[in-house]
């Protein structure tokens, strides 16, 4: 902090956002270029959404990955090969925990403080505006560029649902601890792979379960052919195999739940986030979970559903997912719309502004930490590109600017927030790679 | 980028020998990890070079990879160890384990990476070993064993003849291109002119491709770390690291 003469500007050094997964491997790829870093965590430790003291950490007691171990870690630091399939979150926070350790990424990370604004100075610099979590004095630093990894799981988004209701109603970021449910009627409204997953443990757990979604879904088993499933869909992908042939696969080895009332998907597979849940289905079929539509109304102590049907639960659960988002920066910057969408060049690079990206702002096919490597490889390459050879950066950002977007973000999808940042990892990662060799040529 | 191998068929987990030295106070010097070459073991490294590279202060690992792997399991042994100590690691391999090593680097960020006497060209080492012991290496043609003597592995070695089993794979024929390292690691190539196994070219020619001139120690035989003089070569190690890291 105390290398440059005026406190205040930290020269070629690079600001993080953020010390969860993303933020962890953007400072090691901004180390590796040999990049100063300075990295804002507004929490006490590494971790982010995967760590459960955080108060934003969105994790319940029993939350598993919904990729396999393969397609989730780092690539240059495997997790162990003794870890199950599929880790437990605590697993996940002792592998973030220990890579941030492993290379010495502490050193470089400002617990306690949160960005409150970050606004464009001269020549592509950022004026960043530090504070510490939950107030205190602000001071203003300058730095070469800024890396946001703020997460997009940690602002709740609340469905709008008329009428009153007596019992309780909660959104699925509050909920830790299955014996919240314990005795009790529970409807759980979203289909995502957290509502998928409350409601299992609610047919565990309560007396009478609801499970509230607006459409059908392509509900993926977690093993298919004793192999975890994306490791079966990677070796399709792998030999090529043509979109429409996966998804006459895909439909015979998902149950057929229009059996159980579940409505029959409005879109063909692949054209929706990945559900991974093995237990919805034997639990619809021993008919502890009861599917219900969308939810129209409360009116007292009961629920209406859309198709006229009532339930009366004692608690309610929203899992409706979470919305982006950057407090500290206008959104022009990021080119966000006004549903609040940003418009970032393969969902990294912010179109306008040359030194400011986004990492992990993904929704992929697998689990996130590897594309956020290579989203921080990519980021840091330019940055020390534009430094060293503007002239080729331009070169590169004129050619990247007529990159298709359909060459790296999923073309057919449900069009709805949660597929905002929807990628199908190989695709995406092709993209990338690309990328880094035209700035190594 | 795209490892469909990792992520379709991934390498089962195995029993990894992992032998370890650690200075009282290593705070401050990142972790050495040897990797043994063809019929060595950690055994090798323990002898002498483990318990030298502590008593400089750094921590000192050496593993044996699985038995019976191929050079993709034995990697993905490697960097299992690596990844598990607690700071980012200094590989140092022997042999065909320089070749581990040197596919390994594409898979994990070492800190620095030292090959000792690598044979990274497999064809250039049988020619170098039917020169030297036509009718030990002749079996090994065959799928039989390998029969290393007095004069390939050093007069050092010759206590340990016994210990060594090694059985080669044919993989190690391959031309398969060496990746590129990830995170830039300092690379330091080790050996000697007098090596009946890897030879001055093959040294010169590892060295050319990481960028450098071979650290050269005359009148040893192939097992550096088993030799009478094995103080010199890793002296001579550890201060490249203490220079570079």
């Amino acid at each position: 902090m105390h290398d440059s003469p005026d406190p205040g500007d930290r020269r070629d050094a690079v600001c993080v956002v953020g010390a969860g997964a993303s933020g962890l491997t953007a400072i090691k790829s901004l180390r590796e270029q040999g990049f100063a870093v300075d990295c804002y965590e507004r929490e006490t430790g590494v971790g982010g959404a995967w760590n459960w003291r955080h108060d934003r950490s969105p994790v319940y007691a029993s939350t598993h990955l919904i990729s396999s171990r393969p397609l989730t870690e780092f690539p240059d630091f495997p997790m162990p090969d003794t870890w199950p399939d599929y880790p437990h979150h605590s697993q996940v926070l002792a592998y973030l925990e220990r890579y941030a350790k492993h290379f010495d990424l502490g050193r470089h990370i400002w617990f306690g403080m949160e960005v409150v604004s970050a606004v464009p100075a001269d020549d592509g610099r950022w004026d960043v505006t530090i504070q510490s979590t939950g107030g205190g004095s602000s001071r203003t630093q300058r730095y070469a560029a800024i890396v946001v990894a703020n997460g997009h799981n940690w602002s709740p988004m609340k469905p709008e649902i008329p009428g009153d209701f007596r019992g309780e109603v909660m959104h699925a970021g509050a909920y830790k601890d299955p014996a919240r449910l314990r005795g009790r009627k529970v409807l759980v409204i979203g289909g995502g792979n957290t509502g998928c997953d409350i409601a299992v443990e609610a047919a565990q757990q309560a007396t009478e379960v609801w499970h509230s979604t607006r459409r059908g879904y392509w509900y993926a088993p977690k093993y298919l052919l004793g192999r975890p499933a994306d490791q079966v869909n990677d070796r399709l992908l792998r030999w090529r195999l043509p979109l429409r042939l996966r998804q006459w696969l895909y439909r015979r080895v998902t149950p057929d739940l229009t059996r159980f009332g579940l409505p029959r998907p409005d879109h063909r597979p692949y054209e929706s986030h990945p559900i991974v849940n093995s237990l919805l289905p034997y639990y619809l079929g021993h008919g502890r979970i009861r599917p219900r539509p969308d939810v129209a109304r409360f009116d007292g102590s009961a629920v209406e559903f859309t198709d006229g049907s009532r339930a009366e639960p004692d608690l309610v659960i929203t899992a409706t997912g979470y919305r982006p988002r950057f407090d500290f920066l206008t959104p022009e910057l990021l080119d966000t719309d006004e549903h609040g969408r940003p418009d970032l060049h393969l969902h990294a690079f912010a179109r306008k502004h040359p030194t400011l990206a986004v990492i992990g702002l993904l929704q992929p096919d697998s689990g996130v930490l590897p594309l956020a490597h290579w989203q921080s490889v990519a980021v840091a390459r330019w940055l020390r590109l534009r430094m060293t050879d503007p002239a080729r950066a331009a070169a590169v950002q004129q050619k990247e600017s007529t990159r298709p977007l359909t060459t790296w973000s999923r073309r057919r999808v449900v069009p709805s927030s949660r597929h905002w940042f929807e990628v199908d990892h190989v695709d995406y990662l092709r993209a990338l790679e690309s990328l880094l060799k035209q700035m190594e040529s | 980028m795209l490892r469909f191998d990792d992520w379709t068929n991934p390498v089962p987990p195995a029993d990894r020998e992992v032998v370890a030295l650690l200075p009282d106070d290593h705070d401050d010097q990142p972790p050495v990890l040897f990797v043994p070459g063809l019929g060595h073991g950690a055994w090798a490294f323990a002898e002498h070079w483990l318990g030298h590279t502590a008593g400089r202060g750094f921590p000192a690992h050496a593993v044996t990879p699985r038995a019976g792997g191929d050079l993709r399991a034995q990697v993905h042994d490697v960097v299992q160890v690596a990844a598990s100590l607690p700071r980012q690691a200094v590989l140092v391999g022997h042999g065909v384990g320089a070749l581990v090593v040197a596919r390994a680097l594409g898979r994990y960020p070492a800190r620095a990476a030292v090959l000792v006497a690598p044979v990274l060209d497999g064809w250039a080492a049988l020619a170098a070993a039917l020169r030297a012991n036509p009718f030990g290496t002749l079996p090994a043609l065959f799928g039989g064993r390998l029969r290393l003597n007095q004069r390939q592995l050093g007069t050092g070695a010759a206590a340990y003849l016994e210990r060594v089993d090694a059985r080669p794979r044919a993989e190690l024929l391959s031309r398969a291109r060496l990746p590129k390292p990830v995170g830039a690691p300092p690379t330091l190539i080790v050996g000697s002119p007098d090596d009946r196994v890897v030879r001055r070219s093959a040294l010169d020619r590892a060295a050319a491709r990481y960028g450098g001139a071979p650290l050269l120690f005359p009148g040893m035989g192939h097992d550096l770390m088993l030799e009478t003089n094995w103080t010199e070569p890793i002296d001579a190690i550890l201060d490249w690291l203490g220079k570079e890291i």
